[in-house]
């Protein structure tokens, strides 16, 4: 059992209730254990960095100083929200590069007989954590029941990998591990270009034309790429691209149904579990149908070839032949001459 | 050096630097040439490999009144003589242990790998260092010496210091005028 | 090698502490303008020498604007002759500097060159330091450690070295070729060492060179065929340098020939083999990974040699011990199986290395999407395509082999001038890509926009062509692009690759929709850089790439005597610089090859045998073996030939018995002692360093 301090963050309580459900389903398999902080509060969201900064970094702060006080074998804080992990992560940083904020944010913090040394404990986010100190094997044995024929486009969001100061993920602009993970799940994953883009956060309240074309775009292009469902790690993406697909549709006249589901339950479908013990159900956006397919043998396309496919399969080969190759990628099977 | 020092001007500690003429010699040129500003109290003897280093020149220079030692060579793999970096390193580890028991705190000695391409590198270690040594205080090796009754060995501790012994150097002692004892043990 | 230990005969006794008479020391403070006298007091240095070190042997000290001029040179060359100075101190900059200005000026007054020491107050201290106070302290510490060490300095004769005539090249690009050629025209072997199995590296993948736009092939071939050709000249191509011994003269390199699995005897280079062989490969070398070779290959038509060779790792027979297409159909039974790999060893009196760069690799701006989006494409992989001898023939397309594009954009500076990845300025991608825009459009007749931070065009005939490829219509957009992406927005954008970028002309976000993205990536050093450095003793900076002995005034000669450096290795360069470094390392080369021999720093061990208790310990440490023991004296003995003159041995004998010259134990300790100020014995030291 890998033992991590764990700051679950007001949205796990409340919109992102899902989140929560499922994540408890998987910490087992996964043999991880989670200690939640005492009396943590709200990290400020997205909002208050925005509004004032002492304060809002000694609200940050007092939720480290907790976790600090707290650690006790361990001095990893672990995050599965969003907004939560970056607040956490950058205000340790920012208090670690400045010793003028450390000072301030420690004076309001010893107001409430508390203190926060820079650096005291390293803030992670739980997909990291996953990936990295429990490895895809330990997922992959996990699964008891793969996501075969599912296909899904992962979406990070704009939050998780990006500043990343200590190289914590794959690539801060195109990150693999949400695709790696749902591959060790059995799900057919497709190379999601916007993965990283921001789904608008509180657009949609401030500038609800921007906000919607932000959805737009999110669930147009994993529609284009033939995607069952959205696969996100973001309370705030998820609720964003389900609670507010209707008036995007509603806005553009279009007629979207792209489902968005949390990662942990689709780590908790492919580990055994039921629907309704993972949360689903709570999604806006019914991911149901789409769900179907799990656990279902591939229906088969390969149809009688046709004197038309023939000639359409003969047309595509000879494409192919004609063809540049493309540049070979990490962990590409392609032959290659020694360089 | 402390020496340097009248009582009444706060400390400025003297750091010898024993650098490779390959590598952190041509590092501190750089930093010359791009004018990279570091600490004045450091004073540089060039080498032409610091696995010269004979570890009775760093008691050398602090008994005669240097308030710390810089080494510093080629990274490991880099040296220009094959490997006797790695020599310098294992001569550094064996002072390193040595140097409490002859009552000098182990940060007043400090091996830094520096390559000619990382006088911005070099510059910050030597001003890094400077203020460790600067935060110890003065050395002043022989009157530590005399203060703790001549003893050498393990009951001499760094840190067990008559409270007395330790600020300016005793009226009329000379630096470097008198041997260190133990050190030619 | 033909001097001992360095020491002239019977002047074993000049140490100062063996002297009878005192020393006669003179001093002198240089201010180099005002980058000393700027920050250090240099006229109050000198007057402190002049008191304050008058115990110690100084009977003179002055200061002068620059001592190295030659008027500087005359006042100690004075000095010498009317005082009678045996002993010369120069505050100045940095002996790496100037040392041998100095040692100059004794010389010829007579003194013995060993006798005079340069001590750096300038580089180490007026340059890094702002307190003038302070500085002007540390100057005088700095001079007093220089009037120490040099009390224990002894007359000494330089080493005298033969040189040996041949020089190794390494890498077969145009700079090593154009070294190759000049040595081997001045009428002196050269062995040229390839890794590739033909010369001509990256040059030989261009179709066109900017800004004449002269054919890449048409101009290179004739000089690959002369180095090819030329009876001086020994190619080694489809090998490697793996180890090198010795120093300056004598030089002995080990090469790993390759096994070619190809007799060259036999093998008329008629490419029936190549016809025949049935593995595709995927070419990444050549053909930037466009095109594909055979498991039997040469990389182009014009390779020089013309033999093939046998790619072990991509052969069917190595495989699985079938196939053997090509032995079937080789006309003169040319191809050889059992070939083994070779080791040679080669002896030369001087190196130059010219083993040049490596594209940076655009998978690491992953939001560029190269390698995930077809129509995106590196610099070299276009030149391939625009190459007549190429994949395409020529034809200018997309990744589909057979359109051509209607929009292509070109983005500068990837991987260069990005504090993500590489700092520097790579170069020679501006450029480049106005080529790649004037042959886009004689090509395909396209639209061409170019994305730059800043246009770079500072050689003869570049801004002119910049200004043609202007009036050809291309449009420029300053700014960096954010993003390649093919997601849609718009009607417009569908199914085109979509540039994100910030005008920063007109101060306004742009999205353009284009069919194919160039990548002009920067210069990088190749990956085993750092091991060629470590191979040959020299040393790389912080980005990689190997270090001149000076950047402006010795930018092809290295710290390391006798290794001299050409073209892309020490940073990036267009062609006419590589082919110009390559001539100026030839010139350095031929230049010790007409000396015949070369005086090196007498810096030595050497063992008194009188005290050596024949412990060994130093036998062991010695990485040149110079040490042996002499059982029938029971010591242990240097041999000066194979002494590089480190230390270790110095640093480790437990008996004192071993010496080295020009840093013996007595000159450091001195100089500590008198960088201390711990010589200034009594109250009138103490006065001094509070003064």
């Amino acid at each position: 059992m890998s033992h991590y301090l764990y700051y679950p963050g007001c949205s796990m309580e409340s919109s992102a209730a899902a989140y929560r459900e499922s994540l408890e389903t998987v910490l087992g398999p996964l043999g991880i254990r989670l200690e939640e902080i005492d009396d943590w509060n709200c990290c400020g969201a997205t909002e208050y960095v925005g509004i004032s900064l002492l304060p809002a970094y000694a609200l940050i702060a007092r939720n480290l100083a907790l976790a600090a006080r707290q650690a006790d074998g361990t001095r990893t804080l672990v995050a599965a929200c969003s907004a939560c992990y970056l607040n956490l992560a950058k205000a340790d940083h920012y208090l670690q590069e400045s010793r003028t904020l450390a000072a301030n944010v420690n004076s309001a913090l010893g107001a409430g007989g508390l203190a926060y040394r820079a650096g005291s404990v390293t803030v992670r986010h739980l997909l990291e954590v996953i990936i990295t100190d429990v490895g895809l094997d330990a997922v992959r044995a996990a699964v008891s029941r793969p996501l075969s024929g599912l296909r899904v486009a992962p979406y990070l969001g704009c939050m998780v990998p990006r500043p990343d100061p200590d190289h914590r993920w794959t690539d801060h602009e195109r990150p693999r591990e949400l695709d790696l993970l749902l591959a060790a799940l059995g799900a057919e994953v497709v190379d999601y270009p916007l993965k990283t883009e921001c789904c608008g956060g509180h657009m949609t309240q401030i500038s609800p034309a921007i906000g919607f074309e932000l959805i737009r775009r999110l669930i147009a292009e994993a529609t284009r790429l033939g995607a069952d469902l959205m696969v996100t790690v973001c309370p705030m993406c998820q609720m964003n691209v389900d609670a507010f697909q209707g008036e995007t549709n509603r806005h553009f006249g279009t007629h979207y149904r792209m489902p968005i589901l949390f990662y942990t339950q689709l780590m908790g479908l492919a580990f055994g579990r039921e629907a309704r013990e993972v949360g689903i159900g709570r999604e806006l956006v019914d991911a149901r149908p789409a769900l179907a397919r799990i656990g279902l043998p591939v229906p088969s396309t390969a149809a009688e070839e046709t004197p038309e496919t023939k000639a359409a399969r003969i047309e595509a080969a000879h494409r192919r032949r004609q063809a540049l190759p493309m540049p070979p990628m990490p962990g590409d099977a392609r032959e290659e001459g020694p360089r | 050096m402390s020496g340097e020092q009248v009582a009444s001007e706060p400390f400025e500690p003297v750091v010898i630097g024993f650098t490779c003429n390959w590598c952190s010699y041509r590092a501190a040129d750089l930093a010359g040439t791009a004018r990279i500003k570091y600490a004045p109290n450091v004073r540089l003897i060039r080498l032409m490999c610091s696995g010269r280093l004979d570890p009775t020149f760093i008691l050398d220079a602090l008994a005669r009144g240097a308030d710390g030692v810089l080494i510093s060579g080629c990274h490991p793999g880099e040296c220009h003589y094959v490997d006797q970096n790695l020599n310098t390193l294992r001569r550094f580890r064996m002072l390193e242990r040595i140097l409490p028991a002859l009552g000098i705190e182990p940060q007043r000695v400090q091996l830094v790998w520096a390559s000619a391409a990382e006088g911005t590198q070099l510059a910050h270690e030597i001003d890094r260092m400077v203020e460790e040594v600067r935060g110890l205080g003065p050395l002043d090796w022989p009157a530590r010496m005399a203060a703790a009754g001549g003893r050498t060995g393990p009951g001499v501790s760094p840190v067990g210091w008559p409270a007395g012994s330790r600020g300016e150097p005793e009226p009329g002692a000379i630096k470097g005028a008198t041997e260190p004892p133990g050190v030619h043990a | 090698m033909s001097a001992g230990n360095g020491r002239p005969a019977g002047a074993a006794a000049a140490g100062v502490a063996n002297e009878a008479g005192r020393p006669r020391i003179g001093v002198y403070v240089c201010h180099c303008g005002t980058n000393i006298a700027g920050t250090v007091d240099v006229a109050e240095v000198r007057r402190w020498a002049e008191e304050r070190l008058a115990d110690r042997g100084v009977v003179v000290a002055r200061d002068y604007k620059f001592m190295c001029s030659s008027l500087g040179q005359e006042l100690i060359e004075k000095d010498v002759a009317e005082l009678g100075l045996d002993r010369v101190v120069v505050a100045a900059c940095s002996p790496h500097m100037h040392e041998a200005t100095f040692r100059g000026a004794c010389a010829r007054a007579g003194l013995n060159p060993y006798l005079c020491e340069l001590v750096s107050i300038r580089e180490q201290d007026s340059w890094v330091h702002t307190d003038g106070v302070a500085a002007t302290a540390k100057a005088r510490a700095i001079l007093s450690g220089g009037v120490e060490r040099v009390r224990h300095h002894e007359p000494l004769e330089p080493l005298r070295v033969h040189i040996n005539p041949a020089t190794l090249v390494v890498g077969g690009g145009i700079a090593g070729i154009q070294t190759a050629l000049e040595i081997a025209d001045a009428g002196f072997p050269v062995y040229l060492v390839e890794r590739e199995p033909s010369i001509g590296g990256h040059m030989a993948q261009f179709d066109k060179t900017f800004p004449t736009l002269d054919c890449s092939a048409c101009i290179l071939t004739p000089r690959m065929y002369s180095a090819g050709s030329h009876p001086n000249v020994r190619l080694l191509t489809w090998s490697e340098v793996i180890n090198v011994e010795g120093f300056v003269g004598s030089f002995k390199v080990t090469v790993l020939r390759k096994a070619r699995y190809i007799d060259t005897d036999l093998c008329t280079g008629c490419g029936i083999c190549q016809e025949k062989c049935p593995r595709k490969i995927l070419d990444v070398v050549y053909e930037a990974g466009l095109g594909y070779r055979k498991g039997v290959y040469t990389p182009f038509p014009q390779a020089v040699p013309k033999y093939p060779v046998i790619d072990r790792a991509n052969c069917t027979f190595f495989d699985n011990g079938k196939c053997k297409a090509c032995e079937k159909f080789c006309p003169t039974g040319a191809i050889d199986f059992e070939q083994q790999d070779e080791i040679v060893t080669l002896e030369v009196g001087n190196i130059v290395l010219a083993t040049g760069y490596e594209l940076f690799d655009p998978r690491r701006i992953a939001q560029y999407g190269y390698g995930r989006l077809a129509n995106v494409f590196t610099s070299l992989e276009f030149e391939r395509l625009s190459n007549a001898a190429g994949p395409t023939q020529g034809r200018v397309v997309l990744r589909d082999g057979v359109t051509e594009p209607r929009t292509v954009g070109i983005i500068h500076c990837v991987g260069s001038r990005d504090r993500n990845f590489n700092n520097y300025c790579s170069a020679i991608c501006c450029m480049q890509s106005l080529k790649f825009a004037h042959l886009v459009k004689e090509h395909t007749g396209a639209t061409v926009y170019e994305f730059y931070i800043d246009m770079r065009t500072a050689a003869k005939a570049y801004d002119e062509f910049y200004q043609r490829v202007l009036e050809e219509g291309t449009i420029f957009v300053r700014g960096k692009v954010a993003e390649v992406t093919e997601v849609a927005r718009t009607p417009e954008e569908e199914g085109k690759l979509v540039l994100q970028v910030e005008d920063t002309l007109i101060g306004r976000q742009r999205r353009i929709p284009v069919d194919m993205v160039i990548l002009s990536c920067g210069l990088e050093p190749r990956h085993d850089t750092k091991k060629v450095a470590q191979l040959f003793g020299i040393s790389c900076s912080a980005d990689g790439w190997l270090i001149e002995k000076h950047p402006k005034l010795d930018p092809v000669a290295t710290m390391e005597e006798g290794v001299f450096i050409a073209g892309c290795v020490s940073g990036p360069k267009d062609i006419p610089t590589s082919v110009a470094q390559g001539a100026a390392a030839a010139a350095r080369v031929l230049g010790h090859i007409q000396q015949g021999e070369l005086a090196l720093e007498p810096i030595k061990a050497a063992v008194d045998p009188d005290v050596c208790s024949g412990c060994r310990i130093c036998n062991g440490l010695c990485p040149f073996n110079a040490i042996t023991f002499r059982e029938d004296r029971m010591v242990s003995e240097v041999n000066p030939a194979l002494c590089q003159g480190c230390g270790t041995c110095v640093a480790a004998c437990p008996a004192g018995a071993m010496s080295g010259t020009c840093f013996s134990d007595e000159q450091i300790l001195a100089q500590v002692e008198g960088l201390l100020l711990a010589n200034l014995q009594g109250t009138a030291g103490r006065e001094a360093v509070s003064a």
